[in-house]
C-alpha cells in the first residue's frame, strides 16, 4: 500500500487533477458499517456479562479462579499455538476470549487449577489453531477442551466434582440438580433453577441471565435465533412425551429446560458460527438434532447432563447438514 | 403489510436482499441540466449485449448530429450514432470502467451543434401523448432498433428484441422499472418527477409493440414524489403504479417481477417465460423519444453524485463523453474523494481515468469519498451464515467463494454459481471483509472459460 500524498486544497476553482488520489477496488464499494468479526465477538462478551456475574455473584471465587484460570491461559495458549504455526497474531479477535470464559463457565468450581489450564490449552491448540484457526474448526473449542478433561480427569469432572462438603459456598454443598434427580429422584424447585441458586457449572445455573444474554445475542443476530429455538423446541416437546408418558416424577420438561447447561449451551456454545450449519433451515435441524441427543443422554446414560456431547456430535454431523440444505437457487 | 392489498398481484417486495445507506440526498433535489456541446466524444463499438457493431465512417470523414455511424448485421446489435456533429479522428481501442477494451470513434466537434435549451426542449419538454392509436406495433419496434436504444438500466440489451411484436411468447404484462434501488443515483427518479409524461406515452408505446395488457410501473416507496408524478400523469389510462418496499436489489429484473406479479422467472430463464417484459423508466424514455420524435440514442440523463463531487447533479450528455468532462461540469472532485464509479456503489465499476467515454447503459457516476469506502482487513470466515441470509438469489455466497479460492469448480456448478447476478449484498454484510462478489465473478470467469475449452 501507498500513502496518498497529502492534499493540498487549490485556491481557485479549477478542477482537481485526480488520479494520484483516486483508487481502484471491486464492487460493492460500500460494506455494512456495523457489522464486523470484532464487533460480533463484542456481542457475545457483553451477552456473557450477565451470565457471569451471576456465576460469581453464586460460586464467588470459585467461578473468578475458574474463568481467570482458562481466560488467561486460552489468551496465551493462542498466543503461542498461532506463533508456533506461523500465522499472524489473532487475539484481537476476541475468540480465544470467548472461549476461555465459556470454558471457565463451564467448569466445576471446585476442580483444581490445572484441569482449567489442561482443558484451556487443547481447547485453542487441538481444538482450534490445528485446524487452522477461527473459521476452520469443526468442534467447538470450548467443549473439545471440556470433553478431554471430562475423559481425563472422571473424578474431578464427574456429578461429585462439583459438590464440595467443605466449601463455604450453599451451593457447591449440595448435589446438582441433575444428578440429584438422577440418583435420588429428588426434583429440585423450578424457582432455583430459573434463577440459578443451585449447584452447577459456574455460568450454567441460572436460566434468567442465560435468557437475558441468549436473547440479546439472537437480537443483535449474532447467534442465530434457529439454533436455542431448534434446541427449547426439541426439549419441550421431548420432555412434554416423558411427562405423558412417564411416572409423575415432578421433573418437567421445565425442569429439562431450566437445569443444567441446557440454556447456556443452547445460547453461548452451540450457536458459535464456526461449528453450526450456515442455512436457516440447516441451522433448525442443527438445533433439534442438539436438543434431541441432550435428551437421549439426559434419559438414557450414565451421564446426568448431555449439552457438551449432543453439541460436540452435532458439530461432527455440521457438514452434512451444509450438504443437505443446499438452499434451491430463485426459480430452481 | 403496508404493500399488500395493492392493485397488483406481488407482495411488493421479495425475499432476503440488503439495506444499504440510500444517500439519495446529494442529487435528488438537482433539476436536470443539458450539458453544454463539448468538444469531443468517443463513442465505442459496442456498448449493448450482442454483436459488436462495425465503423460506417472513416477518419476524417465528416458527421452531422444523428448520423449512423455505426451497425451490425447481427440480430442482437444496437446500432450508434453520432451525438454531436464534428469530423472522425481515428479510430482506435479505448478501455471502458467495467475493464473491456474495444475500438471507439473519436469525433471532434465541427460545425452547428445541437445543444442547451434547443436540445432540452427537444428531449425533455413539449408535450407528450398519451394517444398511442395512430402507431403500428411494427414502427415503434422500427423506430427502437434505427434509434439503437438499450436497456439504460445498465444491462444494455437491445431493447428492440425485448419490445417486439415478434416474440415468441405472448406476454401480458409490461412492468415499467422505477425502482433504481442503487445507493445515491436519483436519474430514474429525477425523469420521473419532471417529466412523466414521457414515461407514460413509452409505457404506452411499448404495449402496444408488445400486444401486452397491462403497464405496471414499479417504484420504490422512497421516491413519493416520483410515485405521485407518474400516477399524475398517468390518470385516464389504465396504467397502474406499483409501490414497492425500499429494498436492495429491488431493481433487478427477477425480484421486480416477483414484488409486482408475484411471479418466478425460472433460473437460466427470460422474464417473457412468465409473460412479462420489463424495461426500465430511461429506457421507456428513450423509446418514446425515438417514436414519437424519431430522435435516435444519443443523449441520456446521467446522475453525477456522491460525497466526492462537488456539486452533483443530473445531466442530459452526449453518450461518448468523457467522464473528465462530466465531472468538471459538477464543479470538480472534493479533496477527499477517492473513488470514482461508472454506476453506483452497489455494482458500479471503479475506475481511474477519467478520459474514458460514457457509454449508453451508464446512468451515474458516483464519487465517493475515502470515509465512504474505509473498510476492515478481511478476516476469516465464521460460517455465520449472514450472506445466505441476505443472497436475493437463495444462494450460498460463502460456499461458492471457497469454490472459486479452491478452483474447485464441481463444487462452484453445485452451488449454482451461475445463478449469482453480483448485486453484492453478500460483500456488503459480510462481517468478515470478505471480497465474495469478486471471488464468485473469478469463479464464474474460471467456469466460462473451461466451457469454452470444451
Amino acid at each position: 500500500m501507498t500513502e496518498t500524498p497529502d492534499f493540498i486544497e487549490p485556491i481557485d476553482n479549477t478542477p482537481i487533477e485526480p488520479p494520484s488520489l483516486i483508487q481502484v477496488g471491486h464492487s460493492p464499494h460500500l460494506s455494512h458499517a456495523s457489522c464486523s468479526t470484532q464487533r460480533m465477538m463484542m456481542d457475545v462478551l457483553i451477552a456473557l456479562i450477565p451470565v457471569t456475574g451471576m456465576a460469581v455473584y453464586i460460586f464467588r471465587l470459585y467461578a473468578i479462579k475458574q474463568i481467570a484460570i482458562c481466560l488467561a491461559v486460552c489468551l496465551i495458549a493462542e498466543a503461542v499455538f498461532v506463533k508456533m504455526r506461523g500465522r499472524s497474531f489473532s487475539l484481537t479477535d476476541g475468540s480465544a476470549a470467548i472461549t476461555g470464559i465459556i470454558l471457565g463457565l463451564s467448569l466445576p468450581g471446585p476442580a483444581p487449577w490445572y484441569v482449567g489450564v489442561i482443558a484451556s490449552v487443547v481447547a485453542i491448540g487441538i481444538g482450534k489453531v490445528i485446524f487452522g484457526g477461527l473459521g476452520m474448526n469443526l468442534f467447538n473449542p470450548a467443549m473439545v477442551g471440556r470433553a478431554f478433561v471430562m475423559i481425563s480427569f472422571a473424578g474431578i469432572m464427574a456429578a461429585s466434582g462439583y459438590e464440595s462438603a467443605v466449601s463455604g459456598i450453599d451451593a457447591i454443598t449440595q448435589a446438582t440438580p441433575l444428578n440429584a434427580f438422577k440418583q435420588m429422584g429428588i426434583s429440585t424447585p423450578l424457582k432455583d433453577l430459573f434463577f440459578g441458586f443451585t449447584n452447577g457449572s459456574p455460568g450454567e445455573t441460572s436460566a434468567l441471565a442465560c435468557l437475558i444474554g441468549g436473547i440479546f445475542l439472537c437480537i443483535r443476530r449474532t447467534a442465530s435465533w434457529e439454533i436455542p429455538a431448534g434446541i427449547i423446541g426439541t426439549v419441550l416437546v421431548m420432555g412434554g412425551l416423558a411427562d405423558l408418558t412417564g411416572s409423575p416424577s415432578g421433573w418437567t420438561a421445565l425442569h429439562h429446560l431450566f437445569s443444567g447447561s441446557l440454556l447456556f449451551g443452547a445460547f453461548f456454545i452451540a450457536t458459535d458460527p464456526v461449528t453450526s450449519p450456515m442455512t436457516s433451515k440447516g441451522k433448525l435441524i442443527f438445533g433439534a438434532g442438539v436438543g434431541f441427543f441432550i435428551m437421549i443422554l439426559r434419559f438414557f446414560s450414565g451421564y446426568p447432563e448431555g449439552v457438551m456431547f449432543a453439541v460436540l456430535l452435532m458439530n461432527a454431523v455440521t457438514p452434512l447438514i451444509n450438504n443437505w440444505t443446499i438452499p434451491k437457487a430463485m426459480g430452481e | 403489510m403496508a404493500f399488500k392489498n395493492q392493485e397488483f398481484e406481488g407482495k411488493g417486495t421479495f425475499h432476503r436482499g440488503v439495506h444499504p445507506p440510500e444517500r439519495k440526498h446529494f442529487s435528488a433535489d438537482a433539476p436536470i441540466e443539458a450539458l453544454p456541446a463539448p468538444s469531443e466524444v468517443l463513442i465505442p463499438l459496442q456498448q449493448h449485449i450482442g454483436a459488436p457493431c462495425k465503423s460506417l465512417v472513416k477518419p476524417k470523414q465528416e458527421v452531422a448530429y444523428g448520423d449512423v455511424i455505426g451497425d451490425s448485421d447481427a440480430m442482437i446489435s444496437a446500432r450508434l450514432h453520432a451525438p454531436i456533429s464534428g469530423i472522425v479522428q481515428k479510430i482506435a481501442v479505448t478501455t471502458l470502467p467495467n475493464g473491456r477494451h474495444m475500438e471507439a470513434i473519436h469525433i471532434k466537434a465541427a460545425g452547428i451543434q445541437f445543444t442547451g435549451d434547443q436540445m432540452r426542449r427537444e428531449f425533455l419538454g413539449g408535450r407528450w401523448s398519451k394517444e398511442v392509436v395512430g402507431y403500428d406495433p411494427d414502427d415503434v419496434t422500427r423506430a427502437i432498433n434505427d434509434a439503437g436504444i438499450v436497456g439504460l438500466g445498465g444491462a444494455a440489451f437491445p431493447t428492440h428484441i425485448k419490445i417486439s411484436p415478434f416474440l415468441k411468447k405472448k406476454l401480458d404484462t409490461l412492468i415499467v422499472n422505477g425502482c433504481e434501488c442503487e445507493p445515491y443515483l436519483t436519474a430514474d427518479d429525477r425523469l420521473m418527477r419532471d417529466i412523466p409524461e414521457i414515461v407514460i406515452s413509452g409505457a404506452l408505446l411499448s404495449r402496444l409493440a408488445l400486444g401486452a395488457d397491462n403497464i405496471i410501473i414499479g417504484i420504490e416507496e422512497n421516491k413519493p414524489e416520483a410515485i405521485a408524478a407518474i400516477r399524475k400523469a398517468a390518470g385516464g389510462t389504465t396504467i397502474k403504479v406499483a409501490v414497492l418496499k425500499t429494498k436492495y436489489p429491488q431493481g433487478s429484473e427477477k425480484h421486480l417481477i416477483k414484488a409486482v406479479v408475484n411471479r418466478t422467472v425460472p433460473l437460466g430463464g427470460l422474464p417473457s417465460d412468465v409473460k412479462v417484459a420489463v424495461s426500465n423508466v430511461t429506457t421507456i424514455t428513450a423509446v418514446a423519444r425515438a417514436v414519437i420524435r424519431g430522435l435516435p440514442l444519443t443523449h441520456r440523463v446521467v446522475c453525477v453524485t456522491g460525497a466526492g463531487i462537488h456539486q452533483p447533479k443530473h445531466i442530459l450528455a452526449p453518450i461518448g463523453i468523457s467522464y473528465r468532462a462530466l465531472i468538471e461540469f459538477c464543479g470538480g472532485l472534493t479533496p477527499d474523494a477517492a473513488r470514482v464509479l461508472s454506476g453506483g456503489p452497489m455494482m458500479g465499476f471503479a475506475f481511474t481515468d477519467l478520459d474514458m467515454p460514457l457509454t449508453k447503459g451508464t446512468g451515474g457516476v458516483t464519487v465517493l469519498t475515502r470515509d465512504d469506502i474505509k473498510k476492515a482487513t478481511e478476516t476469516a470466515c465464521l460460517r455465520c451464515g449472514k450472506c445466505v441470509d441476505a443472497c436475493p438469489m437463495n444462494l450460498v455466497p460463502s460456499r461458492l467463494a471457497v469454490a472459486a479460492r479452491h478452483r474447485d469448480m464441481p463444487l462452484a456448478e453445485k452451488y449454482k454459481i451461475r445463478a449469482c447476478m453480483e448485486c453484492g449484498s453478500c460483500a456488503y454484510v459480510c462481517p468478515a471483509g470478505i471480497p465474495l462478489v469478486q471471488l464468485i465473478r473469478v469463479g464464474k470467469a474460471m467456469i466460462m472459460a473451461s466451457s469454452a475449452r470444451k
